[in-house]
């Protein structure tokens, strides 16, 4: 009697276990999901990549590998983002919250030009 | 007869009246030393090894000033760890020339990170040498964060707009000018449309004789607009110096000499005291160039200008600091 009580609530424990697991999984939403952060390069007085298109929340992250300073601007008006300068190894993060094209460039070396897709 | 030293080439532009375009590269790099020398429309180049042959007389006027340029100072990278060495070098060399210079004008990016400690730097330096009186334009590096107020404070005093101005020695009228403002993204050094209403207002009095020096940190001709080397407005500044008879442009920002003349406009680059930077589209971008150690000061260099009264040009004289 002892035994089969014990199974039957060592089922039932499994049971409610594998559902409570399941439900567990299905109910985790887009928002409770850790926000990405997406890398952008600079080196050789250029972006890479060039153009990059992310999900609407991702961070994006600007590294200086050249050996000379930069600054990553955007040309919109009002702007967007704008970073203080950045010498070899710095960075700048912007978070975009927003869908749309960002243009941007490096105000010091206005050659520079890239742009954010975000979608 | 004159002198013929080796290597030396003679371009006569002016002798048949007649407006000629003519255009000569001068570059001095990697260690491959040449210069200059205009003298009265004669055009004349040597290579820097025959510089100590030269005759003072050739190098000597009624007006003398040297322009140095990018001394980048902050720069601490390989292409040179030490930017306060070779701008003290530039000095020395500044102070050993036969004809002391009445004069300096630095063409811009006296600074690397416009940091109050680069400038105070760059000052403390430029207090040893002879001529005591500097002229400054700022260079991109040199207005960074601030919109160019700190550059405005240290240089400005008696400038226009973003620090535009206008002086005159011995009957040669100069002409600062900022380029490195408000740039667009994909475009080129800028003046604006004050600036240039300026220079035309700056010079519509002056007698078409008066010679005119006009410096500028970004060079004022398309030397290379994919790399940003050129001005998109420059065509119209130099529509307004169109009547004057010696028109000669300074500027800084490629690190490399080069110069061109177009009629009465001689335009002409200098060396940077700091770091070299490669020719036009030899490498992938115009970042500083490394060099074997024991070459470097034969990339950096001086520029030395001498104005003969009574002559159409002004003699530009490089020389590197080795």
């Amino acid at each position: 009697m002892r035994r089969s009580v014990f199974i039957a609530s060592l089922a039932a424990a499994l049971v409610l276990g594998m559902g409570a697991f399941g439900t567990g999984r299905k109910g985790v939403t887009r928002a409770q999901q850790k926000a990405s952060t997406m890398e952008v390069k600079v080196d050789n007085f250029s972006f890479g990549p060039v153009t990059l298109t992310v999900p609407v929340g991702t961070t994006v992250m600007w590294t200086n590998r050249d050996d000379i300073p930069h600054t990553i601007v955007s040309t919109d008006d009002p702007k967007a983002f704008k970073s203080k300068v950045l010498d070899t190894d710095e960075k700048f993060s912007f978070t975009f919250s927003k869908p749309g094209t960002y243009p941007y460039f490096c105000s010091i070396h206005p050659k520079m030009i890239g742009k954010v897709i975000v979608q | 007869m004159s002198d013929k030293k080796k290597d030396e080439l003679l371009h006569d532009h002016n002798n048949d009246g007649v407006n000629r375009r003519g255009f000569l590269k001068c570059m001095a790099w990697a260690g491959t030393g040449a210069f200059c020398v205009m003298q009265g429309g004669v055009l004349k180049s040597y290579s820097l090894s025959q510089l100590s042959e030269l005759n003072t007389a050739e190098a000597t006027g009624d007006l003398s000033f040297v322009q140095i340029s990018d001394s980048h100072m902050g720069f601490n990278k390989p292409a040179n760890p030490d930017v306060a060495g070779t701008l003290k070098a530039a000095v020395d060399k500044i102070n050993g020339l036969t004809t002391s210079p009445e004069f300096m004008l630095h063409t811009g990016d006296i600074s690397h990170l416009s940091k109050p400690e680069e400038f105070d730097t760059v000052d403390q330096i430029l207090k040893s040498a002879k001529p005591k009186d500097v002229f400054y334009v700022p260079g991109e590096h040199d207005v960074l964060n601030d919109d160019g107020k700190q550059f405005l404070e240290r240089y400005g005093k008696g400038s226009k707009g973003a620090g535009w101005y206008s002086f005159d020695k011995k009957g040669t009228h100069f002409i600062g000018l900022v380029n490195v403002m408000n740039l667009k993204a994909g475009g080129l050094g800028t003046l604006g449309p004050e600036q240039l209403e300026w220079i035309e207002d700056d010079v519509e009095h002056l007698k078409s004789s008066t010679p005119i020096v006009v410096f500028a940190h970004i060079p004022l001709w398309s030397v290379y607009p994919e790399w940003g080397w050129g001005t998109d407005d420059s065509a119209q500044a130099l529509a307004y110096l169109k009547k004057f008879g010696s028109v000669t442009v300074l500027n800084g920002h490629i690190h490399q000499t080069m110069q061109k003349v177009e009629g009465h406009v001689t335009f002409h680059t200098a060396c940077s005291t700091a770091f070299p930077q490669p020719q036009p589209g030899k490498a992938d971008s115009p970042g500083p160039m490394k060099v074997p150690a024991d070459q470097l000061r034969s990339v950096l260099g001086i520029t030395d200008v001498n104005y003969v009264q009574g002559q159409h040009a002004l003699a530009v004289v490089d020389s590197s600091l080795a």
